[in-house]
């Protein structure tokens, strides 16, 4: 809960734009001048470029180049690894991801204190991050959620409109088909939930048998409706189509949808649940190199520099002191709060996803899950 | 040569039958060196292209089969560990004795300062879920622990230590070689009470591996039906007309695999141009709308567009080479239409349909875009789960069996394929 206590408190006081101070960069000894950094490439990575490197390049000159592999950076890096020959400096991973990597030694553990920003007011980075360091190899960035949207027109329905997770299980009331994510990870938890297992409980629940068995039936009743996606940019599409009413996906990908392109979406925020996204180095970079990207680390996850990404897209920034910074969309001139994960009206109901949980279950479920979805 | 040397080898020359060179080396040697000579100049001459590909292609593929046997990291990360269980009887009751758990902790504080500790946790949880939180929650602890009863401390730091099969799992996992990806890849495990096949809930690749193939050759039959008389076509119209229809085979062949795969999304979905089309003539109703994408009959509409070229090019290169006075003379010779072309002509393009089979065949089977984006849940081939524990699960000996099994698999069919049809009998023109 303390997670959420966090979350909540950090964006309390979301939507006033503070004072952009501009810091002077500390010289950076024996660094390399070109850095090449792996993200998500599309919307996500062009926030981090506005946000991180390009005023970091017009303060030092370096070059970046960027690599749009993070989808299989895990398997990437570990084929680096062996290869002896790691050519990447910066990797942007999710936080099950970095665990992994961290667990595989393929990720650098950080010393937090020594080699993050303070926040403005002196907070030690380990306190401001706070929960959301959920390994030593991990430099958080955003929380985003894994959250659901349905149709805002489906004549069906007869004017109601889901406020519930359940609503995804409901046949009856909200007939159609619906886009759940072809893996384990959070449709157990939902269908769980649903099933009338306590939220506490859903882990203590799922580590038995007769848990698995559970959630497996309960999504059983909604099988023949599901398209599954695997790829987080398919559900807004199905929506979009008509193909389906009801779809899971990144809360970013819908706020796109909705108020980029204006499709006739709606969130539905309930059970929402929240994820890490951040950086990770590399183990066994070059010193040259390796300060060059730990002095761009430093910068690049300051309070101000994770406020600024939140400008580009509807992701909340991972720092406590970043929060009171974001302001309005660059381009759209929307307030962002109101479209964050984190914001209190749309974080009244969440669900904290258990990483270390799914670090040691997620082949386990994930064969039983396979096997369900063949039969 | 000078005639001196010539004279010395001749007037040397024994007379024993054997024919020789002129100086003196019997002949057969001598064409067998430069023979030997030849051979050495050919093989100098593909050795770049040899050494290309035994390096980039043929070193790689066999280092990551290999991996579906190799186990080192046991012994590796804790080789103190696996000598002390070495006595240890995995059928007893009892756990291992307090020299095995003051090895473990001796092995672990060397992995936890390398910190590789986690990686063998990650390897273990394969077998046994859980391994990896074990290994994770211990390297934090094994740093404070005091010296003297180890038993007890590293049970106090986790309760799974106290647990037989953690020790079981260790010990039959300590072996440099390990069958257990091999039995994974086909749904077996190797418990304490011996082999046997996993839980039903928990089997999947024996139906995939079934359906991979099942589906493959639905695939590779569809391209035959849609393409044999395509091909025909081409093959006997005249030049200008089937130039033109050829354009039309090569065009979607040139054009990108995604942006197919895509359109046929777009056509098959359910809101899609072909159910809208149906709706619209009123031969199905709204509410009925068929569904025919994110299932088989996707995976199976779109590869065998996708993979008709294929058919269609050895095919009509096989035909374009018939003569066309052998279905004449059989008219001629009274055969009807349909019996020359069955007994005279067909027999004649086998060797264009087995060269076209086998290239959609062996693509389909491993095919992995194309399913992944159409196929749903009941549409997925193999290489998909292949592809899941190489860049997801980082289960790579699991990934590197299955592979080995999807090789064996197209090897084996390759076989029988030249038994009964005899691989002499493909032609690609």
């Amino acid at each position: 809960m303390k997670l959420k206590m966090l979350l909540l408190a950090s964006v309390a006081s979301v939507g006033f734009t503070g004072p952009v101070v501009s810091q002077d960069l500390e010289p950076c000894e024996n660094c390399a001048d070109e850095m090449t950094l792996v993200s998500w490439g599309g919307a996500y990575q062009a926030s981090q470029v506005k946000a991180y490197s390009e005023p970091y390049a017009e303060m030092t000159g370096v070059t970046f180049v960027w690599d749009e592999s993070s989808n299989e950076a895990v398997a990437k890096l570990r084929a680096m690894n062996e290869a002896g020959n790691v050519t990447w400096d910066l990797v942007d991973v999710v936080a099950s991801d970095a665990i992994r990597l961290c667990d595989e030694g393929l990720a650098r553990p950080m010393d937090v204190d020594a080699e993050l920003a303070d926040a403005p007011d002196g907070t030690p980075a380990s306190d401001d991050f706070g929960d959301l360091l959920v390994s030593e190899c991990f430099i958080p960035q955003i929380v985003y959620s894994t959250t659901a949207a349905y149709r805002a027109d489906v004549e069906e329905w007869g004017g109601k409109e889901p406020e519930d997770i359940c609503a995804m299980f409901d046949m009856e009331t909200f007939p159609g088909k619906r886009s759940l994510e072809k893996r384990p990870i959070n449709n157990m938890e939902w269908a769980l939930l649903c099933d009338g297992v306590a939220k506490e409980d859903v882990y203590d629940v799922l580590e038995t048998d007769e848990g698995v068995a559970q959630a497996l039936a309960k999504l059983d009743t909604i099988k023949d409706q599901v398209v599954w996606w695997s790829a987080a940019a398919e559900p807004p599409q199905l929506l979009a189509d008509g193909e389906v009413v009801l779809a899971s996906s990144y809360n970013g990908r819908f706020f796109s949808a909705i108020e980029e392109q204006g499709q006739p979406f709606k969130m539905l925020w309930d059970a929402q649940v929240f994820d890490l996204d951040g950086w990770i180095i590399p183990e066994g970079l070059p010193e040259d190199r390796l300060n060059r990207v730990l002095h761009f680390v430093k910068f690049a996850t300051d309070t101000q520099r994770l406020a600024d990404q939140a400008k580009y897209i509807s992701y909340g920034p991972a720092r406590l002191s970043s929060a009171p910074l974001v302001g309005k969309h660059a381009e759209l001139g929307i307030d962002m709060a109101p479209h964050m994960p984190t914001d209190p009206e749309n974080a009244k109901n969440t669900f904290l996803y258990n990483y270390e949980w799914w670090a040691d279950n997620r082949d386990d479920l994930d064969a039983k899950f396979q096997a369900w979805l063949a039969q | 040569m000078s005639s001196t040397t010539t004279d010395t080898s001749s007037n040397a020359m024994p007379d024993d039958g054997v024919v020789r060179a002129a100086d003196g080396t019997p002949l057969k040697k001598r064409l067998a060196r430069a023979l030997r000579r030849e051979k050495l100049r050919s093989l100098m001459l593909i050795a770049p292209l040899l050494i290309f590909i035994v390096l980039t292609f043929i070193a790689p593929i066999a280092d990551m089969l290999f991996r579906s046997v190799e186990n080192n990291i046991v012994e590796d990360t804790i080789p103190l560990t696996v000598e002390a269980l070495a006595d240890w009887d995995p059928a007893s009751d009892e756990l291992p004795g307090e020299p095995v758990f003051a090895a473990l902790h001796a092995d672990l504080l060397i992995a936890v300062e390398e910190r590789i500790h986690t990686r063998l946790g990650s390897r273990l949880n394969y077998e046994s879920s859980g391994m990896s939180g074990l290994f994770r929650k211990t390297g934090r602890r094994v740093k404070r622990m005091d010296e003297g009863d180890y038993t007890a401390q590293f049970i106090e730091a986790d309760e799974d230590w106290g647990d037989l099969e953690t020790w079981r799992v260790i010990k039959r996992f300590s072996p440099p070689y390990t069958p257990g990806y091999f039995l994974n890849a086909v749904d077996a495990e190797q418990t304490s009470e011996g082999l046997q096949l996993k839980p039903e809930n928990e089997r999947i690749y024996l139906t995939l591996f079934n359906r991979t193939i099942v589906m493959s050759l639905a695939i590779t039959v569809s391209c035959l039906l849609l393409g044999f008389p395509i091909a025909y076509l081409l093959a006997h119209l005249p030049l200008r007309t089937s130039n033109m229809l050829m354009i039309l085979v090569l065009l979607p062949f040139w054009t990108s695999l995604l942006v197919r795969t895509s359109a046929w999304k777009v056509l098959l979905q359910q809101q899609g141009v072909i159910n809208d089309f149906l709706v619209w003539i009123g031969l199905i109703d709204d509410t009925n709308r068929l569904v025919m994408i994110n299932n088989q009959t996707g995976t199976i509409i779109a590869m065998t567009h996708i993979l008709l070229p294929f058919m269609i090019l050895p095919l009509f290169s096989v035909m374009k080479t018939i003569a066309p006075y052998y279905v004449r003379a059989a008219k001629s010779l009274g055969a009807n239409d349909w019996t020359a072309f069955w007994r005279v002509y067909f027999p004649q393009t086998i060797p264009g349909i087995g060269a076209g089979a086998i290239l959609v065949f062996i693509l389909s089977i491993g095919y992995y875009i194309t399913p992944e984006l159409v196929g749903g849940t009941s549409g997925i081939f193999i290489s998909n789960r292949i592809a899941y524990h190489i860049s997801s699960s980082l289960n790579w000996g699991l990934a590197a069996a299955l592979g080995t099994i999807l090789l064996g698999l197209v090897l084996l069919l390759f076989y029988v394929y030249d038994k009964i049809v005899g691989i002499d009998n493909v032609k690609l023109g």
